[in-house]
């Protein structure tokens, strides 16, 4: 019995200790918030010493964490498990976010750095105003393919993958929308259909596709193609841009038919604790020598006009990579097109990849 | 006195334990599989479970898990029965089991450059004279890799079983007249199927539900309740059909459980009671 209340009290001590050190924990990490900021962002998407310099200049710290899909980000900062200060979702997520109430409007009297964007990528259908969100970097889906590989190869077209010489070479994208994008491109139809029908007929063109695929992945596309084990890559321009900067052999480009033209943006989700930080860091971000060297080192196409000017003339005069605005007007901006129709489209691509074997 | 008096208090944390992490997650999985994407009560989940795609991934989610163990257990059982008539047992057991402290994403990309078109694998088969192949992306890379993953948790408990038979009785069978096959067969499997049980449970039922291998090393071209599972949650966001399809999967290893656990007190006494 003794041994009992003396262990009890032992553990009454000890939770006492412990409660009294968690306070002194918290107590510490609520001053902290004032000057760190919680940073959520694609992977390989900044210059890491960029973080150092903003860290250096303003005196805040910067946690850093990353995300490999929209979807992905939108949950975990739906479930507020963390407090993130700044993300950077695409157009069709921020309109997403802005329905289920996610984002925290932008002030631009701390943002003065905003003058610097090319006017073109602000006041877009997918967040008029800018009240939520400010052009991070932008680019388009394409076709990586390493000519040496495939006989000097050319592709101008969608439907140059449907080429039988093509067997077990192709790698696609693991997302949906990219995939039946894709076909629904190479038939003549919107990315954006939503007509069943439609959608049907660009599955079964895809089907068609299985012979020439040889994976379905996701980042790890990149070093496969430096390393010349896949010769295709259905690919985003930045993700291009890293492969042709490894393996001289590989080049990029924008089928005719029109593809798909993408923002990432910067925005401030709701559950940001350290909005003064949240606000410094676009503002940091939108310098015109620090999008400037971000952009150097990510290989997107930023929408810092200023930033252009500081520039490598070859990078900047690329037509793979900075289209001009008339080649733009035929691509499209993936719009949102619902919770019912996303699950309908990944229904269609499980079919087709459960086809593939 | 006190002790008896004391006792359900011990109980506490476990009871505890068992309601926060075992009852309280799989109550929420049942509840959300009830619920559509508005979040209203609907059946139309499990029914959707039923239409022709998701029945044939459980069906190749299941042929493949059933690739993982078989192969498994081939290569583990005569490699735990070598390893108790080695000298130093416990000494090969553990570099068996070493590997599989290091993290399954580094093993899996090793594999990639392992199996890649300029890797060793395939610079040997060019050396040989069958010539380079598409290793990486096939099923059999999956196969092969999942099995390499799981052969340690298969080798313990079967090396453990073995261990425990007691010798005297394989030298009673050969007494008797038996020859090695049938010692074998009526001797020392029936003594270690519970070895070989429980390393079938730890084997199938992760197997049922992998899915990093599948992108990394199946390109996609396997897929298995696992995938499905991530992409209801991840992509689709569709809570509702990610939940059924995993109460679906807690069914699955309920009935492989069940049917892995029958005729247990015999066979664990080692015969040496009877």
């Amino acid at each position: 019995m003794k041994e009992i209340i003396r262990g009890s009290l032992l553990i009454f001590i000890v939770s006492i200790g412990l409660l009294l050190f968690n306070m002194k924990l918290n107590a510490g990490t609520s001053s902290a918030s004032k000057d760190t900021i919680t940073v959520y962002n694609w992977g390989e998407y900044i210059d890491p010493q960029l973080l150092k310099k903003f860290e250096q200049d303003t005196g805040i710290k910067v946690v850093y964490e990353t995300f490999d899909s929209n979807e992905g980000m939108m949950s975990k900062i739906e479930q507020g498990g963390t407090a993130y200060d700044i993300s950077m979702p695409s157009e069709y997520m921020i309109e997403m976010m802005v329905e289920k109430d996610l984002l925290l409007p932008i002030d631009y009297e701390k943002i003065p750095n905003a003058k610097n964007i090319d006017p073109y990528f602000l006041n877009l259908s997918f967040d008029p105003m800018n009240t939520y969100s400010l052009p991070y970097f932008w680019g388009t889906l394409g076709i990586a393919y390493n000519a040496s590989l495939l006989d000097g190869q050319t592709f101008e077209s969608w439907d140059d993958l449907w080429n039988p010489t093509l067997a077990q070479q192709i790698v696609l994208v693991d997302s949906a929308r990219e995939s039946i994008g894709m076909s629904l491109n190479s038939l003549g139809y919107s990315l954006n259909s939503t007509k069943l029908e439609e959608l049907e007929e660009a599955t079964e063109k895809l089907k068609m596709l299985i012979p020439n695929v040889k994976a379905i992945i996701g980042d790890e596309v990149t070093q496969l193609m430096i390393n010349e084990e896949a010769a295709v890559s259905l690919t985003w321009s930045g993700q291009a841009a890293d492969m042709m900067s490894e393996n001289e052999n590989i080049d990029y480009i924008v089928p005719e038919e029109g593809s798909n033209l993408w923002f990432d943006n910067m925005v401030i989700p709701r559950t940001a604790k350290n909005i003064e930080g949240a606000h410094a860091f676009i503002n940091f971000m939108l310098a015109a020598d620090v999008a400037a060297a971000n952009a150097d080192y990510v290989g997107y196409a930023t929408p810092n006009a200023a930033a252009l000017s500081l520039m490598d003339k070859e990078v900047v005069g690329d037509e793979r990579f900075y289209p001009d605005e008339a080649s733009r007007d035929h691509l499209e901006v993936y719009r949102n097109l619902g919770l019912d129709m996303l699950g309908h489209y990944n229904e269609l691509f499980l079919t087709f990849k459960m086809n593939l074997n | 006195m006190n002790h008896k008096l004391l006792r359900p208090v011990f109980k506490i944390p476990y009871v505890i334990w068992v309601a926060l992490f075992v009852i309280a997650p799989i109550a929420l999985i049942v509840y959300y599989s009830f619920l559509d994407l508005t979040g209203n009560f609907t059946l139309n989940n499990y029914k959707t479970f039923f239409t022709s795609i998701y029945f044939k991934l459980t069906l190749s989610s299941f042929w493949y898990a059933f690739l993982i163990t078989f192969f498994s257990l081939l290569i583990s059982y005569p490699t735990a029965y070598f390893l108790t008539k080695t000298k130093h047992s416990q000494l090969w057991l553990l570099l068996i089991i070493i590997p599989s402290w290091i993290n399954l994403l580094l093993k899996t990309y090793a594999f990639i450059g392992i199996f890649g078109l300029y890797g060793p694998v395939n610079a040997f088969l060019e050396v040989s004279g069958i010539g380079t192949k598409q290793i990486l992306f096939t099923d059999f890379s999956f196969v092969f890799v999942s099995v390499y993953i799981f052969i340690p948790f298969m080798i313990l408990p079967i090396f453990n079983a073995l261990d425990k038979l007691n010798p005297t009785l394989i030298d009673a069978s050969y007494d008797l007249g038996a020859n090695a096959w049938t010692t074998f067969r009526r001797v020392i499997w029936p003594l270690t199927i519970n070895g070989v049980k429980s390393g079938v449970q730890v084997v199938f039922i992760p197997a049922l539900s992998l899915f990093m291998i599948t992108r990394l090393i199946a390109g996609n071209k396997v897929i298995t309740l696992g995938t499905a599972i991530e992409q209801q949650f991840l992509v689709t966001q569709n809570w509702g059909m990610g939940s059924t399809i995993a109460v679906f999967l807690i069914l699955f290893m309920f009935i492989i459980m069940l049917l892995t656990s029958g005729r247990e007190r015999g066979a664990v006494r080692n015969g040496k009671a009877r």
